[in-house]
């Protein structure tokens, strides 16, 4: 078992989790998931929070057990590893502001930084200027960070406090399951509190001990190799360092080739899935998602890991984020098929405002 | 080793502690440069950017589960 670990913690880590992950996210649309989404961190929350009736746009409303799978699985590896270390007080509040703007963004473009790759991978070239947003909007946080940019020092936790986000994953497995109706309708009958679509990408989905089997697998697997869709770009800019940038780079080309033996490659700009193609707005959707990611100090994914590690700083991110997909929708600014809704475009203005602000203000307090 | 430069990185998020030990080795050019951290994480980082950049790393447990980390050239 420790030799696994330290083959995922070295360099080989990250490729391995990106080649594992860039063939079971296709074979996911194969057994169900949208298509190009066998794995999407906002999509996946954005969903969840349809379910919770956060939202109520009736076609994306599902619990996605992938994401119930990623935090639990990075806490089974953070317990066999004893990295298990309940931490908090590093600007939550922020944190969780950055959850949402990261999630407005992301679903201006309508896909994280796991999706753009996936996206990309599957030959929707609409992701070509998603990926040139995310790292611009890196960039740009790049740039905060050397101006001396930080959310503080999170501090030890008593370690009830880290099997809280858990906790909270283990009760949506329970909503999954149960799916209970006790609501009213105008017309007397049964419905909600828990929704699931019956049309539209919530209503396609894998088998639930499917899709939580392989959120359990990548999420122990991220755990150990740090894996980090961001931080991939973020450390080669910013450090040299091109560990994380070989584990996305292996997700591409193996959700490529996984894509293309499962029939699902289809190359072109038009009628791709869950997909917009307006350039300027789904490349400024990502320079949003991928500044907040950067400030946060992770991709989603990486947000959902460290939770599971009990960092409840990341929890905050991820709370967010759920919150901020309800939101999205509520106040029109998720993108849909037909392209950007009406107050997306001024969103992702007024969130980089918000998120440029946060940069230049968020300095370590000194004591 | 009485006066050593220290960099404090306990606590801090993704980039920081590989980024201020890349700041801090940057400005020294050599001698001996003592990192703390309390994540493995932020150890594994930070030991491998002062690998790849020739510092001979020594890594210390601390009673606490944090570390702290030697970095001489």
């Amino acid at each position: 078992m420790s030799s696994i670990s330290r083959f995922l913690t070295s360099r080989w880590g990250p490729i391995i989790t990106g080649l594992v992950v860039g063939v079971l996210a296709p074979v996911l649309v194969k057994l169900g998931n949208p298509g190009n989404m066998g794995i999407c961190v906002v999509c996946f929350n954005r969903d969840i929070a349809g379910a919770l009736a956060l939202h109520r746009a009736s076609v994306v409303q599902y619990i996605r057990p992938e994401i119930i799978g990623f935090v639990l699985g990075a806490l089974i590896a953070a317990l066999s590893f004893r990295e298990f270390k309940p931490r908090s007080g590093s600007s939550p509040l922020v944190r969780f502001l950055l959850g949402m703007f990261s999630v407005f963004g992301a679903l201006v473009f309508l896909g994280c930084p796991w999706r753009a790759y996936l996206r990309l991978s599957g030959g929707d070239w609409n992701a070509i200027f998603g990926i040139l947003g995310l790292i611009a909007g890196i960039g740009i946080g790049i740039g905060f960070l050397k101006m001396g940019f930080s959310l503080g020092r999170n501090r030890p936790a008593p370690k009830a406090l880290g099997w809280v986000m858990p906790a909270i994953m283990v009760t949506l497995l329970v909503l999954l399951l149960l799916a209970p109706q006790f609501g009213r309708d105008a017309d007397g009958n049964l419905t909600g509190p828990i929704f699931f679509s019956t049309t539209g990408p919530g209503s396609q989905h894998a088998f639930w001990a499917m899709s939580i089997a392989v959120g359990l697998f990548i999420g122990f697997m991220a755990q150990r190799s740090r894996f980090c869709t961001v931080g991939a770009i973020r450390d080669s800019i910013l450090l040299r360092d091109n560990r994380l940038l070989y584990g996305v780079l292996a997700l591409i080309v193996a959700a490529f080739a996984t894509n293309l033996a499962l029939g699902q490659f289809h190359a072109g700009f038009q009628n791709q899935p869950v997909a917009q193609t307006n350039e300027w707005w789904n490349l400024g959707g990502m320079v949003l998602a991928g500044l907040a990611f950067t400030l946060a100090g992770g991709c989603p994914g990486r947000q959902l890991f460290l939770s599971g590690e009990g960092d409840t700083d990341a929890g905050m991110f991820a709370i967010g984020m759920i919150v901020g997909a309800g939101f999205a929708h509520n106040f029109s600014i998720a993108s849909s098929p037909a392209g950007p809704a009406a107050f997306g475009p001024i969103t992702v203005v007024v969130g980089l405002v918000i998120c440029i602000v946060i940069g230049l203000t968020m300095r370590e307090a000194k004591i | 080793m009485g006066n050593i430069k220290t960099v404090d990185a306990r606590g801090l998020s993704c980039p920081q502690p590989p980024m201020l030990t890349q700041e801090a080795l940057h400005k020294m050019g050599n001698g001996t440069l003592e990192v703390l951290v309390d994540s493995d994480t932020a150890l594994e980082n930070v030991s491998r950017l002062a690998k790849n950049s020739g510092w001979k790393v020594t890594v210390e447990d601390q009673p606490d589960s944090s570390y702290r980390i030697i970095l001489e050239k």
